[in-house]
């Protein structure tokens, strides 16, 4: 038998909740880190295997696309990490690219925050929200007909105003799943994987040709207008498409997460649904009116990342977009490896919102590894950290090491 | 029996899909609108819904007189709104209408009978879109590799089979949150499939020279008026693909295998106390799952389309998943749901005139029904009871 069992009466743990308070007691944060490890250790053998390349220098060229090594450019010459002395000739170049390639693994990251912890809140009530793609692309769309339609609104209520709407629509779209499964307990899982679909679809209508929020300037392209200058947010570090102030929202969202969830009474009657609906609803908790809050919120989330990336750099939205677009899917991967916690999730965000910039066609240099194959890569890693987390093989090892120490 | 309603209510849409048609009603909408066939077309669609759903729960009478009124209304009321176009025409077109039905709706009964075996056994399979990808990339792969598509669907069943093994193992060994799981194959499938396409064909693309699935053609069964444009030179997986609805019902109801799967995803308990072993019954119901789904993957790469993209199933295997639960976790009924919803992505194509923006609008139809079907507050669709929970041995 692989998985735990407490004692030979108690049967082991089979359901959402019981798995989620065997994460908490278990594990810590050795287990996101080993389970990276290993995703990795197989990603590395993918490599050797499929193209008799040494993946450690590969890992490295992905590690100087991140950007990452410029937090050390003061102590070291970043050409040293990334393994560059060839490519650039003056040390000031390198630290110039390794910085713009920076500032695009946090804005991924402040993206990856939010749809992750739009996973996390509705995870915390007990309740699987695989339709964050969804409410992302409904907080885009909306802060795509914001941006660009309205027109003669200061600079402060336009932003304002578009990032609040967004949010608010993405929380009524994944309302509809958690008004569902709170009157007539219908699946969440299903009915966010069908809103997902329609997002999908609605959205492709809307940028289609000819479509209502299609540009009109480019007759012939399927593409938003642009949005205004007044919606746009600030830049706070680079030049164009670098760092802008919706990374700081993503830095408070997971404050807020943290404050609403373990700090007010709702956070409470949340994790309390959470850990048990059944005994919450004898506490006299209101257990369908937490299901319902929990789903608006986590859209909330979602819906707000997607206003970031098009008010921060992304500017207009096209048909490609929607098909190429799955930081909501990736959200989950974000979210399981942060363990739904504020702290995990923000380096566990990090570390996907890296390992997506290092390996895009854009960072990585092509004669250390084919970006195409790399992103695929990417792909491969994020599943093998899905299964690996969500499998608690690790956590059920670890728990298991943990008892026998203590027996 | 409140579902008697439901049907009621389909044969009532179908009768208003004809009489909003009829002057003089249909000549203002005519006048207004100009795509005034759509409005017959949408209500008989909502109609065979309503049959479907009425069918799939018990209502046998009612259900079909909906589904046949539905697509009576969909003809009549079509033809009522374009009297001008010449009567051979309309054949021609509702004939390879329906052919065009059949090919959407293919892959998708495939993946749906797939997740029938997989949910009917209790665990909950969102990876069908992966497993579909699996069979997409390796149906392709073998066929070019062994120079025969027969080879092809064979290397497409083992990967998709191999790839449900995962699913299996994580979920019935591990007791693994089987969403979680199925969302990590999804991924997995996406990226496997995407990086062996790159590394193997490259740029370039698949080989244009390969071999396919062949059309079956009926010699004179071809020459019956209607029927024969409609099944000459069908690709043979849609023939397969009916047969596996058959041979599903068989297995499912009729055999002490799909007995056994039935205890495990209602009642495993139960099951393992009279001596059938839940674990062995699932791993099999989850491997054939995923066999059957890459059969419908390997039909979009080598009997569809004859090459393969990244991410080619674009949400077919969610589709399929939708027409399970639409169609009550019943072999007919999912495979009515698919033909319908295969219907309205023919349909969306087929239109034209009402631009591409109609058609995107339409690919929403399934997602939307579906919806509509888990919420239903009358034969609201219930999934087997021990769905999605792991099972410990005593």
């Amino acid at each position: 038998m692989v998985a735990p069992t407490k004692s030979n009466n108690e049967e082991a743990p089979t359901t959402l909740t019981s798995r989620l308070s065997l994460y908490e007691r278990a594990g810590g944060v050795l287990t996101p880190l080993v389970t990276t490890l290993l995703a990795f250790l197989v990603a590395g053998l993918v490599i050797l295997v499929s193209t008799g390349k040494n993946p450690l220098p590969v890992y490295r060229g992905i590690l100087d696309g991140t950007g990452l090594p410029w937090l050390l450019h003061w102590l070291v010459d970043v050409r040293v990490i990334g393994g560059t002395q060839d490519l650039y000739p003056t040390e000031a170049d390198a630290v110039a690219v390794s910085a713009i390639s920076l500032q695009q693994t946090l804005i991924l990251t402040g993206s990856l925050i939010l749809t992750a912890l739009a996973v996390a809140f509705a995870f915390r009530c007990g309740l699987f929200n695989i339709g964050g793609q969804g409410q992302y692309l409904v907080g885009v769309i909306v802060a795509v007909a914001i941006g660009s339609e309205l027109t003669g609104v200061p600079r402060g209520v336009h932003v304002l105003l578009a990032l609040f709407c967004a949010g608010l629509a993405a929380a009524v779209w994944a309302g509809i799943a958690g008004l569902l499964r709170a009157t007539v307990g219908a699946h969440e899982v299903i009915t966010t994987i069908m809103l997902n679909w329609i997002a999908y679809w609605v959205g492709s209508y809307l940028f289609s040709i000819g479509g209502p929020l299609q540009s009109d300037t480019q007759k012939s392209v399927p593409i938003s207008n642009d949005i205004q200058d007044s919606a746009k947010l600030h830049v706070l570090w680079g030049g164009v498409q670098g760092l802008h102030a919706g990374f700081l929202i993503a830095l408070a969202a997971l404050v807020v997460f943290w404050l609403v969830i373990d700090r007010t009474t709702l956070g409470y009657r949340v994790r309390a649904v959470g850990a048990n609906p059944e005994a919450a609803r004898y506490g006299g908790i209101n257990v369908p009116r937490s299901y319902f809050l929990a789903m608006a919120i986590s859209g909330a989330f979602a819906g707000l990342a997607g206003a970031i990336d098009i008010l921060g750099w992304q500017y207009r939205f096209s048909q490609l977009d929607i098909q190429g677009s799955d930081i909501g899917f990736a959200g989950i991967a974000v979210a399981l490896l942060g363990r739904n916690k504020p702290l995990g999730i923000l380096f566990s965000a990090l570390l996907f919102g890296a390992l997506l910039t290092g390996t895009s066609t854009r960072n990585l240099n092509p004669d250390i590894f084919d970006p195409e194959l790399a992103g695929n890569l990417t792909l491969i890693i994020q599943g093998l950290v899905v299964l690996f987390v969500g499998a608690d093989v690790l956590v059920a090892w670890l728990w298991r090491a943990r008892r026998k120490v203590r027996a | 029996m409140t579902c008697r309603r439901t049907g009621l209510a389909g044969v009532g849409l179908a009768a208003a899909a004809v009489w909003l048609m009829l002057p003089p009603l249909g000549d203002n909408l005519r006048a207004q609108t100009g795509a005034v066939e759509v409005i017959p077309i949408v209500l008989g669609i909502l109609a065979v819904a309503a049959g479907i759903w009425t069918l799939a729960r018990g209502e046998v009478r009612w259900g079909w007189g909906a589904i046949v009124a539905g697509v009576l209304g969909i003809v009549v009321g079509v033809a009522a709104a374009r009297a001008g176009v010449g009567h051979h025409e309309a054949v021609f077109v509702w004939s390879s209408l329906l052919a065009a039905t059949l090919r959407w709706a293919t892959p998708l009964i495939f993946a749906a009978m797939g997740g029938l075996f997989s949910e009917r056994s209790g665990i909950v399979n969102i990876a069908l879109e992966g497993m579909m990808l699996m069979g997409a990339f390796f149906g392709i792969w073998g066929s070019v590799e062994f120079s025969h598509w027969a080879f092809g669907l064979l290397t497409a069943m083992l990967a998709g089979g191999a790839l449900a093994l995962v699913h299996a193992f994580f979920s019935i060994h591990l007791r693994a949150e089987q969403i979680v799981t199925g969302t990590a194959i999804n991924f997995l499938a996406l990226g496997l499939t995407g990086y062996l396409y790159i590394k193997i064909y490259g740029d370039e693309g698949t080989p244009s020279e390969l071999s396919t699935i062949p059309d079956i053609p009926l010699g004179p069964i071809g020459n019956i008026y209607f029927i024969g444009p409609i099944i000459d030179g069908l690709n043979l997986m849609i023939w397969l693909a009916l047969a596996t609805v058959v041979a599903t019902w068989i297995v499912v109801y009729r055999t002490p295998l799909g007995l056994r799967i039935r205890a495990a995803g209602e009642h495993p308990h139960a099951a393992e106390s009279v001596g059938v072993s839940v674990y062995a019954t699932r791993y099999l119901a989850v491997t054939l799952s995923g066999v059957l789904a890459a059969l419908g993957g390997a039909y979009l790469s080598i009997g569809f389309v004859g090459s393969f993209t990244e991410n080619m199933t674009v949400g077919r295997g969610f589709i399929a998943l939708a027409a399970l639960i639409f169609g009550m976790w019943k072999p007919f009924g999912a495979m009515g749901a698919a033909l319908l919803f295969g219907f309205s992505s023919a349909l969306a194509r087929a239109l034209p005139e009402y631009s591409e923006q109609a058609a995107l609008l339409f690919e929403t139809l399934p997602y939307v029904l579906t919806l509509v079907a888990v919420v239903g507050l009358i034969g609201r669709s219930i999934p087997p009871a021990a769905v999605g929970r792991p099972y410990t041995k005593q």
